[in-house]
């Protein structure tokens, strides 16, 4: 069964061939994306002449630069928020088993089954009442809130199965409960932290709907939202599109292959409960 | 002689084979400390709770009542019209219309995507030699933004794009389409789209259950003779139950919830053939000022995911029981 045979071959030869198709897309891509809006053959054929016009063009009518530095702002501050708050809320939720507990936990776990299009809507008016609408803050404080739910879903499975006894031997020694967590549970939790990092990043810097809605009609954007805006207003310069969304993609596909590792493991451990 | 038999009390021997790890005379231990509600204080939980009930709790109590209201969005006068908005829904084809188009991707996508997720899975988890540079390339596009991937995909199936010139350029020339502009195909397009994009997501999750598999029992299986589709129906696929589950709940709920991929592709197009609920929900609310019907839609979404995720669990958690 673990022997390279012939059969192997066949079946190295048809996943590479998978994968082949599963890159086309990229190729032409990239080959349009270098391309002068002039050159009009077909989207197959390699690029003679390859220019970075398209990216210079892109980058300034775009304004990336800012839709790339708000995206940052806002992943990284939801993340790290929802991180601790969600953190902190697992650990009595796992374990006491009071009847509060148990109340809020299960509270919180409803909110796995609600969609957020259900709550955006009305979500919309307060935060209009509120002055947020197209500040980034909306976002941040939105995404804080929506993911706590999954976040301390991965938290409390995870703390279930990990034993007392440091908590136990910190508080004899005279720790309080805001210590015991700090230096004794938090540090435990590396392996989940690390996997809920990476979902959140990547849904937080991914998501089109929430700045769709909280941003519309400001000046302010993040990275889908500028792509999308920038798709409306240049529709027939498709080389130059190309060129927005590669530079759209370096920089997710740059952490992508840097981490891996902890991404692939993030996704497919992450979900197991 | 005889042997030495110790005439020592159990309780003096030397031998610590034999030793208890507690004497019976031993002082009790201390107690661990024990407040109510356990070590950890209820109130760690509370920023979390405020921004839950903020973001989601509250404003979803607000959109079940507001889904009873014929609320435009901005006047404050506005009346409380009890299930209007819900009847108005089942007398309006078109809203009917989409939600069996939302369905109807949903399920699509689920076995498209984990039919090819597994292969992917069980090809990358043979011997071949590039199983680890497949596996971190073929997960790839799961990661990149849909919106943009979706962008992509739209110039591709264009008339004139790349999908019909490589049907040309090998000979294909009679399959080409108008990919996203035929109200039949549009659809499917967005299906093959998504399963583009999440197949490699798919394929990860498998693999994960795959490598928990100890191959042990394959040893066994092939020893007492059973062949390679034997092994996948009688090992592999019971095994790989939690999988299954996980996989099947992602890929519906995704595609129940679906907005971007249709938003930048189709916009809902040629017409309403592809207007998924998630899209009329945007559309009703922001370019027609129907808040009160949309968010209705919206409530009506909230008790399918309800039902399908519930539904979906107790099913697969009842099989996974039965086949282990």
């Amino acid at each position: 069964m673990n022997r390279y045979r012939w059969r192997t071959f066949g079946l190295e030869m048809s996943m590479v061939a998978v994968a082949v198709v599963i890159g086309f897309p990229v190729y032409v891509l990239i080959n349009l994306a270098l391309r002068p809006a002039s050159d009009l053959s077909s989207p197959l054929r390699p690029t003679m002449s390859p220019t970075f016009a398209n990216f210079t063009d892109a980058w300034q009518q775009g304004r990336l630069g800012g839709a790339l530095l708000n995206s940052v702002l806002v992943t990284t501050a939801s993340v790290i928020v929802v991180l601790a708050v969600s953190s902190l809320a697992a650990y009595p939720l796992a374990r006491a088993s009071t009847r509060w507990s148990r109340g809020m936990y299960l509270l919180i776990m409803l909110g796995l089954m609600l969609p957020f299009q259900l709550a955006a809507l009305p979500l919309y008016q307060t935060m209009r009442d509120l002055g947020l609408l197209g500040s980034v803050w909306a976002l941040i404080l939105f995404y804080s809130g929506l993911q706590v739910p999954f976040t301390t879903f991965l938290y409390v499975g995870f703390l279930r199965a990990l034993p007392h006894d440091f908590e136990d031997a910190a508080l004899i020694d005279g720790c309080t409960p805001l210590q015991v967590f700090r230096f004794v549970v938090f540090p435990m939790l590396k392996p989940i932290t690390v996997t809920a990092l990476v979902l959140n990043a990547i849904f937080v810097w991914n998501d089109f709907f929430t700045p769709l809605l909280y941003l519309s009609g400001s000046d302010q954007q993040t990275v889908p939202v500028a792509i999308a805006g920038f798709v409306g207003q240049f529709v027939t310069d498709w080389n130059m599109i190309f060129a927005a969304l590669v530079i759209s993609i370096v920089p997710i596909l740059a952490v992508y292959f840097a981490l891996q590792r902890s991404i692939i493991n993030g996704f497919a451990g992450g979900l197991k409960g | 002689m005889g042997p030495v038999v110790s005439v020592l009390p159990y309780n003096q021997r030397t031998d610590p084979e034999s030793r208890p790890t507690r004497w019976p005379t031993d002082p009790p231990l201390r107690a661990v400390p024990r407040r109510r509600g356990g070590r950890a204080p209820w109130w760690f939980a509370v920023p979390a709770l405020l921004l839950f009930a903020f973001v989601v709790l509250v404003p979803s109590v607000r959109g079940v009542y507001y889904a009873l209201t014929d609320w435009d969005g901005l006047d404050p006068h506005f009346s409380f019209i009890g299930l209007g908005n819900f009847t108005q829904m089942l007398d309006d084809p078109q809203a009917m219309q989409v939600v069996g188009h939302t369905l109807l991707i949903a399920v699509a996508i689920t076995i498209v995507q984990n039919g090819f997720g597994l292969l992917l899975a069980l090809g990358v988890n043979s011997a071949i030699k590039s199983r680890n540079v497949l596996r971190v390339f073929l997960f790839a596009p799961a990661v990149v933004t849909p919106i943009v991937t979706a962008y992509l995909w739209r110039n591709l199936l264009a008339p004139s794009g790349a999908v019909n010139s490589l049907l040309g350029a090998v000979g294909l020339g009679s399959w080409t389409q108008d990919w996203l502009g035929n109200p039949r195909l549009a659809l499917w397009s967005i299906v093959g789209v998504i399963v583009w994009q999440f197949g490699g997501y798919s394929m990860v999750i498998f693999l994960a259950g795959l490598q928990s598999i100890p191959r042990e029992i394959y040893e066994a299986a092939a020893i007492d003779g059973g062949g390679a589709v034997r092994r996948f129906w009688s090992v592999t696929r019971p095994l790989l139950g939690p999988a299954f589950t996980i996989n099947l709940m992602l890929s519906i709920i995704g595609g129940i919830k679906l907005f971007d991929q249709v938003f930048a592709l189709t916009g809902g197009g040629p017409g309403h053939a592809t207007d998924t609920m998630s899209t009329l929900i945007y559309k009703d609310a922001f370019t027609l000022g129907e808040f009160g019907y949309s968010i209705a839609l919206a409530v009506v979404l909230t008790i399918i995911v309800a039902v399908v995720s519930s539904g979906q669990y107790f099913v697969l958690a009842r099989n996974e029981r039965a086949a282990s």
